[in-house]
């Protein structure tokens, strides 16, 4: 990696993504913790990249009549744009929405532009994302002090093409799409201008044609950009102003949905190659078990199959497809160790955790203000406490995980869908002891990701890089779905205790301990204003390896927050919209979308008989997002959503069409989570396996609409592929609590209908 | 064994084991890959195709019981003049898919009920399509079928 131009600023150490900072810099946490959703490759840099890794990352995307600018789009002679996202898209639609914020400061037709995958190239990396987190991590002073060339170093050496923290939009189309099309746009307007030899402010711009009114003289964007890209573009230029967007906040439809309708989209499951191989794999049932021994003898029988692979902890069986694949590993009876955790189970863990919270000597991170003991101490106080639970969830992409890779003459090629196309790389360098150059990675469409394709937590990608190197012909592994349920990166097992104590009506201080894997302290913010609070989260880790999973740690801090408000509204004989209403800041924005999704859903009005209704409000990735569901109950019990209306503040909504989509997507997810999802562990491995026992939200099941409404307050754009989950699953336990009078405090609620 | 049978019209003949999935036929043998593999029990219903003309949950079927059968997969929904059916046509009018993936099944599902039933009722919606979304599309899958059988969506609104 390049040397240290700044050496009070420490720099990760090349290819090894996982490493700690030895100071301050960036903390492993917050990436994790962001990594839930979307990824990207790296997006690149225009004023902050070096002019090697620039020159790199134009050789790759320019080409024959392609002009390159910025290393993060082209210009064709037939005025086509082409946008590089450096961000996967795995369904949340942020290539489009990047599109539309590139060219709508380019003033490109938009017609003309196509938005394409950036190669997994360390040129790349993205300088956007990572001067986004960086506020996060080391606080708004120190990151304006770290110059912005520093910045794109880092990314290129951590490396950072993730997508995540719905951060896509937020840092990516922010700091680099929008800068980079009004960059490209002024070299356009001056290279028109030479040409034609009139002044610059004459021009004028619109569907990549540079316009000089008063000759009526014209210069498409292709006739300019061979000359164009000569010229130096600005790091600072002049963007837009609200009013100006044509195409920013419109309703724009997505450009991969066509390929999606007609089954021509090819994922990563699809990829083939002649000569190919599919494989498929058993791992220990235990996570951290091994394999002891396997008679290969019954899958070799099985016709189709060609060879049974051995890993430390799995059986890989090579066929000619799929199925025979299938067949043979089915028809092997390998011999597991349980990595002496037989002792684990969902029970054993919640118990665990419970002694955690009250024996441990101090918690691992702790967060709040003010004197909560002071204010439970004081007199004439009334306390309340509750203790929720939230089981392990899968993420449950749709898409099984499926990698091909083809070890040739000392390089390893790999296809798929990875949230993080350079992590891909690194990691399987790693694995099959090459260097990182010698492994090529072609990201591809993804069937869904949900945070479980984050590189870091991926096995397949190791396995993969072992199985290449074992067989002459390329050979593409698929997991079953029985493997993908029970060797998930859950949503952690996690438990809180809350304890609040109210005065006339109001609450005086509140505390939540909890106890989970990680902390979600810098993550989750507290909305309510009260005069004193305390988080304390206690570390606690099982065998499993829990991972980011749809808005991460605020699934489950919003589901503990936002029940507790509710019981603390029925202890103060409030309504539970008053209560939290005058618990906000007067006229702040979280009061006006609480305002807003009340008087959407009629909070107040008459229900039908058999319904209740129920409110929640939680900000995750810098976007605010209340929710009302309204609940009935089915001939046989249980509950049915018939009703949901969320009322999103995300800043600036790019293409309203789509957000409305994630967030009615995600208000659906974390429906489902809260009904029947539950990933439960019995002698320390997975007791469920597939569809049938790990239930997903069907259409019946599901609200026939769901109100979407955005507040263009026009605060710091945020994210949408994850913050409409949270509230969900309060929002459910609110309304049938309001319902029934039963107060659902362990998920999921269907387990609890049938206790 | 070799089986014949018709795919999207064409007469194929596949040399396969007569327990194959038919899934695994299209995808393995023919590299159609639009039908998707999800779970391989029939339960969230991406593998979705039609079987003379029944909606079928393609990685359940063996192979062996399909000989003289015709099989349509979402690659044969398109007319022969190129043109969209009217049901891939309401799901990009209404902007369905967001990861795509279960959508091929999706639409084979939705294709059946508007054939059976013409105008679905709401009730008639739930219960055929059975297959699982993860990225949550029902509301838009809905308004995309209701939109094809002429029907405008009970409550306004996109999503």
């Amino acid at each position: 990696m390049a040397d240290n131009p700044t050496p009070d600023i420490d720099l990760p150490e090349t290819e090894t993504p996982a490493a700690k900072p030895k100071r301050k810099g960036i903390k492993r946490r917050i990436f994790l913790a962001g990594s839930a959703l979307v990824v990207g490759g790296g997006i690149f840099g225009v004023w902050w990249t070096d002019s090697s890794a620039r020159a790199r990352a134009n050789s790759l995307i320019g080409g024959k009549g392609q002009q390159p600018f910025g290393s993060i789009m082209t210009i064709g002679e037939d005025d086509t744009v082409t946008v590089y996202s450096p961000h996967i898209d795995f369904g949340q639609g942020s290539h489009t929405a990047l599109g539309q914020m590139l060219a709508d400061e380019l003033d490109a037709d938009w017609d003309k532009v196509r938005i394409e995958q950036a190669p997994a190239d360390m040129s790349f990396a993205n300088a956007a994302l990572a001067k986004g987190f960086l506020p996060s991590m080391t606080g708004d002073f120190v990151a304006g002090l770290i110059p912005d060339a520093v910045i794109g170093m880092m990314a290129r050496s951590m490396p950072l093409m993730i997508t995540g923290g719905s951060s896509a939009i937020r840092f990516t189309g922010e700091v680099a799409m929008r800068r980079t099309g009004a960059a490209v746009r002024a070299v356009l307007l001056a290279e028109a201008a030479d040409r034609l030899g009139v002044p610059e402010s004459e021009l004028t711009t619109a569907k990549s044609v540079v316009t000089h009114a008063a000759s009526g003289k014209s210069l498409r964007y292709g006739e300019l950009a061979a000359g164009a890209t000569e010229r130096s573009l600005s790091g600072d230029p002049v963007l837009k102003t609200p009013d100006q967007w044509t195409l920013i906040g419109k309703d724009v439809f997505r450009r991969d949905i066509p390929a999606k309708v007609d089954g021509s989209a090819v994922y990563g499951i699809d990829f083939t190659l002649p000569d190919m191989r599919v494989a498929t794999i058993a791992m220990a049932p235990v996570r951290g078990g091994t394999l002891q021994s396997v008679d290969e003898a019954p899958a070799m029988a099985v016709k189709g199959v060609e060879k049974v692979v051995k890993l430390p902890d799995a059986v890989i069986v090579v066929g000619k497809g799929y199925w025979q694949a299938k067949k043979g590993l089915d028809a092997l009876a390998p011999q597991w160790s349980d990595g002496g955790h037989a002792a684990v189970s969902t029970p054993a863990i919640y118990a665990a955790q419970a002694k955690l919270r009250q024996t441990a000597e101090k918690p691992d991170n702790t967060g709040g203000e003010g004197d909560v003991d002071a204010a439970f101490g004081a007199g004439g106080v009334k306390l309340v406490e509750a203790e929720y639970r939230v089981p392990f969830l899968h993420h449950a992409m749709m898409e099984p995980f499926a990698l091909t890779g083809h070890f040739k003459d000392g390089k390893l090629k790999l296809w798929g869908g990875m949230q993080d196309p350079l992590s891909t790389r690194v990691k399987a360098a790693k694995a099959a002891g090459l260097e990182v150059d010698a492994v090529e990675f072609s990201p591809m469409i993804m069937g869904g990701g949900f945070g479980r394709r984050f590189p870091d937590l991926v096995e397949i990608i190791d396995q993969v890089a072992l199985l290449a190197k074992q067989v002459p012909y390329p050979v593409k592994l698929i997991w079953s779905r029985e493997q993908e349920v029970t060797h998930g990166t859950y949503r952690p097992q996690s438990s809180a205790l809350l304890k609040a104590s109210l005065k006339d009506g109001a609450i005086t201080a509140m505390q939540m301990d909890y106890v989970q894997s990680g902390s979600a302290e810098g993550e989750v913010p507290f909305i309510y204003n009260l005069p004193a609070t305390s988080r304390r989260h206690y570390a606690y880790q099982s065998n499993q390896i829990d991972g980011p999973w749809r808005s991460v740690n605020a699934t489950q801090i919003g589901f503990y927050t936002e029940s507790f408000m509710d019981e603390l509204a029925a202890a103060a004989g409030a309504d539970p919209y008053q209560f939290r209403r005058k618990h906000l800041a007067d006229g702040g924005r979280h009061q006006k979308v609480l305002d807003e999704v009340a008087k959407r859903a009629g909070w107040g009005s008459p229900l039908p008989e058999g319904v209740g209704r129920g409110i929640a409000i939680v900000e995750s990735f810098d976007t605010i997002v209340g929710e009302v569901v309204e609940v009935t109950l089915k001939d046989d019990g249980t509950p049915k959503v018939v009703r949901a209306f969320a009322v999103v503040d995300c800043g600036t909504t790019i293409n309203p069409l789509n957000a409305e989509a994630q967030i009615a997507g995600g208000l659906i997810m974390g429906l489902s989570s809260a009904m029947g999802e539950a990933v439960t562990l019995d002698k320390g491995a997975v007791v469920q396996s597939n569809f049938g026992d790990y239930p997903i939200l069907k259409l019946a099941d599901a609200p026939p609409h769901v109100d979407v409404h955005f507040i263009d307050s026009g605060a710091k754009t945020g994210g949408i592929g994850e913050p409409g989950l949270p509230p969900a699953s309060p929002a459910l336990a609110n309304a049938l609590a309001s319902l029934t009078g039963k107060r659902i405090r362990n998920l999921p609620v269907l387990a609890q209908a049938k206790a | 064994m070799a089986i014949a049978f018709s795919v999207n019209g064409k007469p194929v003949e596949v040399e396969a084991e007569a327990d194959t999935p038919l899934l695994w036929v299209l995808r393995d043998d023919l590299g159609m890959t639009g039908t998707k593999f999800g779970c391989g029990i029939a339960a969230c219903g991406a593998c979705s195709v039609h079987v003379d003309g029944a909606i079928t949950r393609s990685c359940s079927v063996p192979v062996g019981e399909l000989a003289g059968k015709s099989v349509t997969t979402i690659e044969g929904l398109k007319g022969a003049d190129g043109v969209l059916h009217k049901v891939q046509q309401a799901w990009i009018e209404a902007q369905v898919p967001q990861c795509g993936y279960c959508q091929s099944g999706q639409i084979m599902a939705a294709v059946a009920l508007i054939e059976a039933v013409g105008t679905p009722t709401d009730a008639q919606i739930d219960e055929a399509m059975s297959n699982i979304c993860r990225c949550g599309t029902y509301p838009r899958i809905r308004k995309a079928i209701l939109a094809v059988a002429g029907i405008a969506a009970a409550d306004q609104g996109a999503a």
